[in-house]
């Protein structure tokens, strides 16, 4: 607990309704989506306005208390476990759209809107918002841009940073800042923008975010296609991107993958496929049909099983539902999922996917892989039994071997979580260790004193996962 | 899993946004208290008796976490060792609990008290000298739109054994509740109408018991198992295909007996045989398919549909009922905003928490107003009256709230043409 000083200013700042420091605040913001990491905070606290979170960071600043943004909770890394302690900021209050311009196609929205409300309301004015996270449904807009949040349009239409034009963010000192705008065009000085995307609330809190806003796609077609070989569904997408042909969606579902989807989503998906294959396309309704028919004859020419178009919106959009909700529903089947979001090359999907059951089956555990295969951003996931020790350490050592191999066919450790606290005993495999040097550098810069989000992104050591309890 | 896609689902968590009000926040906190993190004080008890029970958070979990046995043990839990309970929680769940519901008889005479209670001057003498004050404003409230209670029984009006009309499909079982047979006798006897008309043989055991839900729900699981045996041979002997409950609270455990007896070497059998052949009133209906297409007697009238979180969430049927209003010709059916969130009404729920169920009940009403519906129809008599208190306190007067099988029963039995029953 902090000291009652501190405390006061803090409860003089957003009254006693949103500081808390009771057993049951702590314990529910000492975990997030990722398994089997926990830390209890100080207290917690939930501002209700830009001046708040300013005055918030003062007191804390003075005091050198971290502090910890947190939308829902839902990224991978342990982004928002206090390792060190400190005060969890909820942003859940800050949630409105402070204005829709429909001359520039612009939203401005405060941090803790729920992605998918957003979504909803933007294109209840017939405008279109792409980055769709499958977490959508809780995650929020803040979130998304410290993780730099992509989903299942990302090939065709780029990830959250694509869209974030400006910010407002308060940085450790308590000082405002503001960085680009409404503007398309914008070159004056270092892209500050760009650099607090993807940030994880290591260099400021955003409190609020001008968002580009895009017209929505006339016609659709969804299509799936199913492999008896997983190396044929793997090849199918090298060879879409390889013709020219950018889908808005391509992912990539394992046998394993397809049985829990199927189980959890009552499709009727043919259980004995090795890989499963989800497209899409959208646009104007000649170039889909075109695309559409000409992704039929690769995929044929690729082996495939079957292949079938939904014959309606709604059958469309339970099979991308199903695929959103692959990686919970993998978590029927242990005790204990771990996913990672390894990235290469879209050439090398195929390679990277037989690297990974190779790996697996050497540590001799089981890991499904699905993912965003469009782009390259595939989704190996561990199903253990944090209890048993022994196997956790076989499943992370062939991680450490999938995020090598990763790196060595010229990808990433990470494609869309973050790094956090899990992967930043790797990130400097991926950046070097001047990248590593100037990171900190830019650090030092917006938070001197260490407070924003300690222990994240840069490892102190190359440490390991810290087992704390079984998720 | 920590996933969070249970959160959106979640009423309290809606209403209050706070993590440690969402089933991902309590589940977190159960494992706090078993991994020795927390200590379960006093705010954790309260905390486990914010979750509705409501179900919505279990259909939302994509890795199938089974969130109703995981606050079921907690809560059996605190009822072993609490004693902080509000001075007045504790007396009544020993009358609720362990005096009243198992004893159908006791319902009974309850029944009847209430029944003079309301019929006599007492009723008005209450309302009028201010008695009513006294109590604790939401339950003056829910006092008001009770129905008029009965002494008598579903059995004791019109028999224990009713024939199938034309050719039999099947023989069913008719689960009769305790509330639902006290305060609803009418919409049991319509149940079994709807029935026979639609090609089943009822039979209703007279040796059943309460189905145990708020038992369950509260942590008095032993109670609960009691129950459950008794139901169990009482529909066993009974020797039927189909249970049929028109209680989504009432349906929804039975069909969990199963988990409820599990560890019971003697029972569990049954209890499967049990939970097996459970079903809505609704879904039998659609299932026998012989229904004449219903008639609306009035104008044209629109209509709405509240769900019953148990039926939905539990025996996940939220089709069914929607089905069969659209059937009904000459009533517009209408689909209300967010119908298959709680209505904050949930067992006991108004009573020992007001607070929140208010504020439940206040959005509620809200998205039923603007159906502009004539009939907000339900499938749960816990609904059905705390619908009832929203129109009485935010309606607009216009809404009727009614219990499916009664509206469909006016609409059905009574139009069509075999019975020969026209209404005058
Ligand atoms: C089932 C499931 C599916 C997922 N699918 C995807 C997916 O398809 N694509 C994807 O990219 N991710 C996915 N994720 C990961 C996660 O949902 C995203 O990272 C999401 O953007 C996190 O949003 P959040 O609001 O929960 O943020 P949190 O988890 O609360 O926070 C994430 C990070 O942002 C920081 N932060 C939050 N708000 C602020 C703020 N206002 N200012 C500064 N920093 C802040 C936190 O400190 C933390 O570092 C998934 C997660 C789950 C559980
Ligand atoms: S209960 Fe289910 S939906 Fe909720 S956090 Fe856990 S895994 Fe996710
Ligand atoms: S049962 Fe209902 S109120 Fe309780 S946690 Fe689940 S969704 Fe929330």
């Amino acid at each position: 607990m902090l000291q009652q000083t501190i405390r006061q200013q803090l409860l003089a700042i957003v009254g006693s309704d949103f500081y808390k420091d009771d057993p049951q605040s702590l314990v529910t913001h000492s975990y997030d989506g990722t398994p089997m990491l926990q830390a209890l905070p100080d207290g917690v606290i939930y501002p209700a306005n830009t001046e708040q979170v300013s005055a918030i960071m003062k007191v804390l600043n003075t005091h050198r208390i971290p502090v910890i943004g947190r939308g829902s909770g839902t990224n991978l890394c342990g982004g928002t476990v206090p390792v060190e302690g400190g005060i969890v900021m909820v942003m859940h209050r800050m949630n409105r759209i402070l204005e829709v311009d429909l001359e520039n196609l612009v939203a401005v929205v405060q941090p803790g809107m729920i992605t998918k409300a957003f979504i909803a309301h933007v294109e209840s004015l017939g405008l279109f918002y792409p980055p769709d996270p499958s977490s959508m449904a809780i995650s929020t807009i803040g979130g998304n841009i410290a993780e730099c949040s992509g989903g299942l349009r990302g090939l065709k239409y780029g990830t959250t940073k694509d869209y974030v034009l400006g910010l407002e963010a308060v940085l450790a000192s308590g000082e405002i800042i503001r960085t680009g705008g409404k503007l398309m065009k914008d070159v004056a000085g270092y892209d500050l923008t760009k650099l607090l995307v993807g940030s994880e609330g290591t260099l400021a809190i955003i409190t609020e975010a001008t968002l580009k806003l895009v017209p929505p796609p006339k016609f659709k077609k969804t299509m799936l296609a199913m492999y008896k070989d997983l190396y044929g569904a793997a090849r199918t997408v090298s060879k879409i991107i390889e013709n020219r042909i950018i889908p808005s969606t391509l992912e990539f579902l394992d046998n394993a993958t397809v049985r829990v989807v199927d189980d959890f989503a009552k499709l009727g998906l043919p259980l004995d496929m090795e890989a499963i294959l989800l497209i899409e396309q959208d646009g104007e309704p000649e170039m889909v049909e075109r695309d559409i028919a000409r992704i039929e004859e690769i995929c044929r020419s690729e082996q495939a099983h079957s292949v079938s178009v939904a014959e309606s919106a709604e059958e469309a959009l339970k099979l991308l539902t199903a695929r959103r909700s692959a990686f919970t529903a993998l978590a029927r089947l242990r005790p204990t999922t771990i996913l990672e979001d390894a990235t290469v090359p879209r050439s090398k999907i195929a390679e990277m996917v037989l690297e990974i059951n190779r790996i697996a089956q050497k540590h001799q555990v089981t890991i499904c892989t699905f993912g965003h295969a469009g782009d390259g951003n595939l989704h190996p996931t561990a199903t253990t039994d944090a209890r048993d020790q022994e196997e956790i350490h076989r499943v992370e050592a062939a991680f450490e071997e999938i995020f090598e191999a990763a790196i060595r066919l010229g990808g990433t450790i990470t494609g869309e979580h973050g790094v956090g606290l899990v992967k930043s005993p790797y990130l400097e495999w991926k950046v070097g260790p001047a990248g590593i040097e100037v990171m900190k550098a830019v650090k030092q810069a917006f938070d001197p004193h260490q407070l924003l989000n300690p222990g994240k992104i840069f490892a102190k050591q190359s440490r390991k996962r810290v087992v704390l309890q079984h998720g | 899993m920590r996933c969070g896609f249970c959160l959106p689902a979640c009423p309290t968590f809606r209403e209050t946004g706070i993590e440690a009000e969402s089933p991902r926040g309590r589940i977190a906190l159960m494992k706090a208290v078993t991994d020795g993190l927390m200590l379960p004080d006093q705010s954790f008890e309260e905390q486990m008796s914010h979750c509705l029970g409501c179900r919505a958070c279990e259909p939302a979990c994509p890795a199938d976490v089974k969130y109703g046995q995981l606050i079921e043990q907690t809560r059996e839990a605190i009822e072993e060792h609490t004693d902080s309970h509000r001075w007045w929680v504790k007396p009544l769940r020993q009358v609720v609990f362990k005096q009243l519901f198992p004893h159908q008889k006791r319902v009974r005479l309850l029944g009847g008290a209430m029944q003079l209670y309301q019929q006599s001057g007492l009723r008005k003498l209450a309302r009028s000298s201010g008695v009513m004050k006294l109590l604790p404003a939401h339950l003056g409230e829910m006092e008001k739109v009770l129905p008029d209670a009965s002494s008598k029984g579903i059995v004791q009006k019109i028999g224990s054994h009713h024939p199938a009309k034309g050719m039999k499909i099947a023989t069913v079982g008719m689960f009769r509740g305790c509330l639902m047979d006290m305060l609803f006798t009418e919409t049991n006897i319509k149940t079994v109408e709807l029935l026979t008309e639609a090609g089943f043989e009822v039979i209703i055991p007279d040796t059943q018991a309460c189905c145990g839900a708020l038992h369950a729900h509260s942590g008095e699981t032993e109670d609960a198992r009691l129950l459950a045996r008794r139901n169990i041979a009482a529909f066993q002997a009974a020797g039927v295909d189909y249970i049929v409950s028109n209680a989504g609270g009432c349906g929804a455990i039975l069909t969990e007996y199963d988990h409820l007896l599990h560890e019971d070497e003697q029972w569990r059998e049954g209890a499967v045989w049990l939970a097996k052949r459970v079903v809505d009133i609704s879904d039998l209906l659609i299932r026998s398919g012989k229904l004449a297409a219903a008639q609306a007697k009035e104008q044209p009238i629109r209509i709405t549909y509240q769900d019953s979180c148990h039926l939905r969430n539990v025996m996940r049927s939220a089709d069914a009922p929607r089905k069969l209003l659209r059937e009904v010709s000459g009533a517009e059916y209408v689909e209300m905003f967010e119908a298959d969130r709680c209505c904050g009404s949930a067992g006991t729920y108004n009573i020992v928490q007001p607070e929140l169920a208010a504020g439940l009940l206040e959005h509620k009403m809200e998205h039923a107003n603007a159906t502009k519906a004539h009939y907000l129809l339900t499938s749960n008599p816990g609904c059905l009256l705390q619908m009832k208190l929203g129109v009485a306190k935010h309606g607009d007067g216009q809404m009727q709230v009614q219990h499916i099988v009664d509206f469909l029963h006016e609409r059905l039995v009574h139009n069509s043409p075999e019975t020969g029953q026209e209404q005058p």
